[in-house]
């Protein structure tokens, strides 16, 4: 292995690890506001208790979410200097934005969402947590801006002058379609794994501690199922033009996404496959017939263009080489993010019908199903990006410039291999200290409040502080 | 005025922001043992940056990324040049960042010891690498063909940098206990405030030392009287502690920072990564720009945001402006 291949493992392990924080962050933000305002608007204590526990279990993992974000944001000078020579032009713009406009907001928020309980009005501290929410959507949207130029640059010509890509039209780079149907979808993700995280936390409570706040966790259930269910559909709906607008941009990416190598009318879909991924007759499948025309074209008797085929199509548009994806993580990726996305709306389902009518759950298998519930969209989320990013190579910016390319040429296997193992030392300790918290956190369960008042009052300056560090 | 120009103004404000305000937070994380003996002490000090800490940090993102938006090639030299000073500055921002919101997170003195070594490594460290940094850009590198760093690791720690890097860590230090004692009431008031008087010798003895270093390898006029009016500044910031006019010897230090960036930047212009060998190797503000319709649309996008960022990011200071001491910190 080079520094090119450590490398790319040192993107692929930080870019997976902060992307577990990332969607919860999102997630959590727009549910604990949605919390706390259901509050002051109804001035029921339950969901002020709600907003306390959920707002500590975000503040728990959004920490994390920032600090892995730095080491992204570094990482493209620091691993990928030609990359970012080649596309600075284009691609450092989102990302100052995303700093200028998102980050700004968010972290200021935050600050005042933590202590300023007691020293801000109700609505204004309100306001607050809605802004954070609003930088962390704003984040992923710019972001997603960045990495969909990756995989469909558009706005921008090749000058030969200076070899690199410029910039002609910002707007065609904010309103790529990628872009556009990518947000929606990495969003919907977002919800579906801090929905499942909020009913897990609610069905545990209520099978595990049978009696206790039965009606708040009761609630948090509702609210983290009903979430769960309402982004699975966004889910299906937003994945389902994605997949379209990918067979037209990255024809190569969907025939890898299920190791098509012939041209195919109708296309069939495979649900599993058990033999080799290399073209030969497989040793077992289950197929649906039909089903990979519709996801790629809409018709279920669609074209659907084959790897050897499109293969040839680039080896005479951008000279020889190999432009195949590793087929297997393509394949399996792919599946497991569905699958993965369905196993935890069909768990929330469930969860859904053993509340009907003021009932309450019971059942210990429910529990085990609860303690699966906050990982699977977890995993979707990364097998997402994992087929998404791996469907992309050889190149790292699709069309024009491969990721072999865009490696820094002067920095040593040494030091990848120096700055992987630390982050991977610091990120696995890190990850069991915040497992660690969330954990006793989530089980410690619904705090006593004390409603703070409508306004801050102004006089005892030597009241202790509401919330301290 | 040139937008290459206007935009290392800009890249030279973001990195004064970033060092004034997260450089009094630095500090007050590398005082934590010195200026907090008591549990109940240390967390006062950690509650007088807790609203504002992670705000002042995105200075430091703002101005990667503008750096990455601007001057593409900067940023590629830059940072895959400095790779390793780099790699422990990451490290410490996450370790310190965890750290305030994980720390008081269990009722356990190991854990809390533990956190605390993390607040203290991540808030020194970063703010001796910083120098070290600027003193290397400043000075110059070892660049070759495509403007890529050919130095190593070691060429980082010359002299002038290395003392550099102590200037900003004292520097830090001492901004960081003045905003201590400007922040708190009663005993650890006292104590910031004797400690910045001590410290404050040393502080002027580096600078001065620093300051001078520059003007030998590169000024122009300019830069020379901003060096000297940050000087002034360190020195008036000096006065008003032994004064106890906390308030105004804040404003001194963050003047002092801010100058001292002032007249860095000032003497490198037009260069932003002069090469210590073949002038050709040099990154200038020309030769590492993006195209002018970029910068444009970065203009346009500096311009609408930046008084709105700073206003919020003001107010914040504004809502958290009370001094706080032993007694405010509930149980």
């Amino acid at each position: 292995m080079d520094a090119l291949d450590w490398a790319r493992w040192q993107f692929g392990i930080t870019t997976v690890y902060h992307f577990l924080f990332v969607p919860l962050t999102i997630g959590l933000s727009f549910l604990v506001a949605g919390m706390q305002t259901a509050w002051v608007r109804t001035r029921d204590d339950r969901w002020l208790r709600l907003t306390k526990l959920f707002g500590k279990l975000f503040l728990i993992n959004i920490a994390m979410g920032v600090v892995t974000g730095i080491v992204q944001e570094f990482q493209f000078g620091m691993n990928w200097s030609a990359y970012s020579r080649f596309v600075g032009d284009i691609f450092g713009a989102p990302l100052a934005i995303e700093a200028l406009l998102a980050f700004f907001l968010e972290s200021t928020f935050i600050g005042l969402w933590i202590f300023g309980w007691e020293k801000l009005p109700r609505k204004a501290h309100l306001a607050c947590i809605w802004l954070v929410a609003i930088g962390t959507a704003l984040s992923a949207y710019f972001i997603l801006a960045a990495n969909s130029f990756m995989q469909n640059p558009v706005g921008f010509r090749f000058n030969p002058e200076t070899k690199r890509a410029e910039l002609t039209d910002f707007g065609a780079v904010l309103t790529n379609k990628v872009a556009l149907i990518t947000f929606p979808h990495t969003l919907a993700g977002a919800f579906l794994a801090a929905g499942a995280l909020v009913a897990a936390v609610g069905l545990w409570h209520l099978i595990r501690r049978p009696g206790v706040d039965v009606r708040d966790y009761r609630s948090a259930v509702k609210v983290g199922a009903w979430t769960t269910l309402i982004a699975t559909a966004a889910i299906l709906l937003t994945g389902d033009i994605q997949g379209k607008i990918m067979t037209e941009v990255q024809p190569m990416k969907m025939a890898a996404a299920e190791a098509l190598y012939e041209t195919a009318q109708p296309a069939p879909f495979s649900i599993l496959t058990i033999g080799t991924l290399d073209g030969t007759e497989p040793v077992w499948q289950i197929e649906i017939p039909g089903l990979l025309s519709f996801l790629a074209t809409g018709d279920f008797n669609g074209k659907v263009e084959g790897i050897n085929d499109l293969q040839a199509q680039y080896e005479a548009k951008y000279g020889p080489g190999n432009y195949k994806p590793i087929i297997p993580v393509t394949y399996w990726t792919f599946r497991a993010m569905i699958g993965f996305g369905l196993l935890a709306a069909a768990i929330a389902l469930l969860a859904l019908w053993t509340l009907r009518r003021g009932r309450v759950p019971t059942s210990t298998w429910l529990l085990r199903a609860a303690l699966l519930l906050p990982l699977t969209p977890l995993a979707a989320n990364a097998f997402g990006w994992i087929f998404t990013e791996m469907g992309r190579q050889p190149w790292i910016v699709f069309s024009q410039m491969r990721t072999a390319d865009g490696v820094s040429p002067t920095v040593g296997a040494g030091s990848v291999i120096t700055s992987l193992s630390v982050y991977t030392a610091l990120y696995g300790i890190l990850a069991v200290v915040e497992v660690g918290l969330l954990l006793k956190y989530a089980k410690a369960g619904l705090p006593d409040v004390v409603a703070p008042p409508e306004k801050p009052p102004l006089d005892d300056e030597d009241r202790p502080l509401a919330f301290a560090y | 005025m040139e937008l290459t120009t206007v935009w290392f103004i800009l890249i030279a404000i973001l990195w004064t922001g970033y060092f004034v305000l997260e450089g009094f937070d630095f500090g007050v994380g590398m005082l934590l043992p010195v200026l907090g003996r008591t549990e109940r002490e240390r967390r006062v000090l950690i509650n007088t940056i807790g609203p504002v800490w992670d705000g002042n940090e995105v200075w430091v993102l703002t101005a990667g990324g503008a750096t990455f938006a601007a001057f593409p090639e900067w940023y590629a030299t830059l940072f895959s040049g400095f790779y390793l000073p780099l790699l422990l500055i990451l490290v410490s921002l996450i370790i310190r960042g965890v750290a305030f919101e994980y720390r008081g997170k269990r009722d356990d003195d190991r854990w809390r010891g533990r956190w605390d070594l993390c607040i203290i490594a991540g808030s020194a460290v970063p703010a001796f690498l910083w120098g070290v940094a600027f003193g290397n850009i400043f000075r110059g590198v070892k660049l070759g063909p495509g403007h890529e760093y050919i130095g190593t690791f070691w060429d980082l720690l010359n002299p002038y940098a290395v003392l550099g890097g102590v200037t900003t860590l004292l520097l830090f230090g001492l901004h960081g206990a003045i905003f201590v004692s400007l922040k708190t009431a009663g005993e650890i008031r006292d104590k910031a405030r004797g400690f910045a008087n001590g410290l404050g010798i040393a502080v002027a003895v580096v600078a001065v030392a620093f300051l001078s270093f520059t003007f030998a390898i590169r000024s122009r006029p300019a830069s020379v009287v901003l060096g000297v009016l940050a000087a002034a500044a360190l020195v008036g910031a000096l006065l008003m502690v032994r004064r106890k006019r906390e308030g105004w010897a804040f404003a001194g230090t963050a003047a002092c920072i801010g100058l001292t960036v002032a007249s860095l930047f000032t003497a490198l212009f037009p260069y932003v990564m002069p090469s210590t060998g073949l002038d050709v190797f040099s990154l200038t503000v020309t030769n590492a720009s993006s195209t002018p319709y970029t910068l444009k649309i970065m203009t346009w996008v500096a311009v609408v945001f930046t008084p709105i960022v700073l206003m919020y990011q003001g107010w914040t200071y504004w809502v958290f402006r009370k001094r706080i001491g032993v007694h405010h910190i509930p149980e």
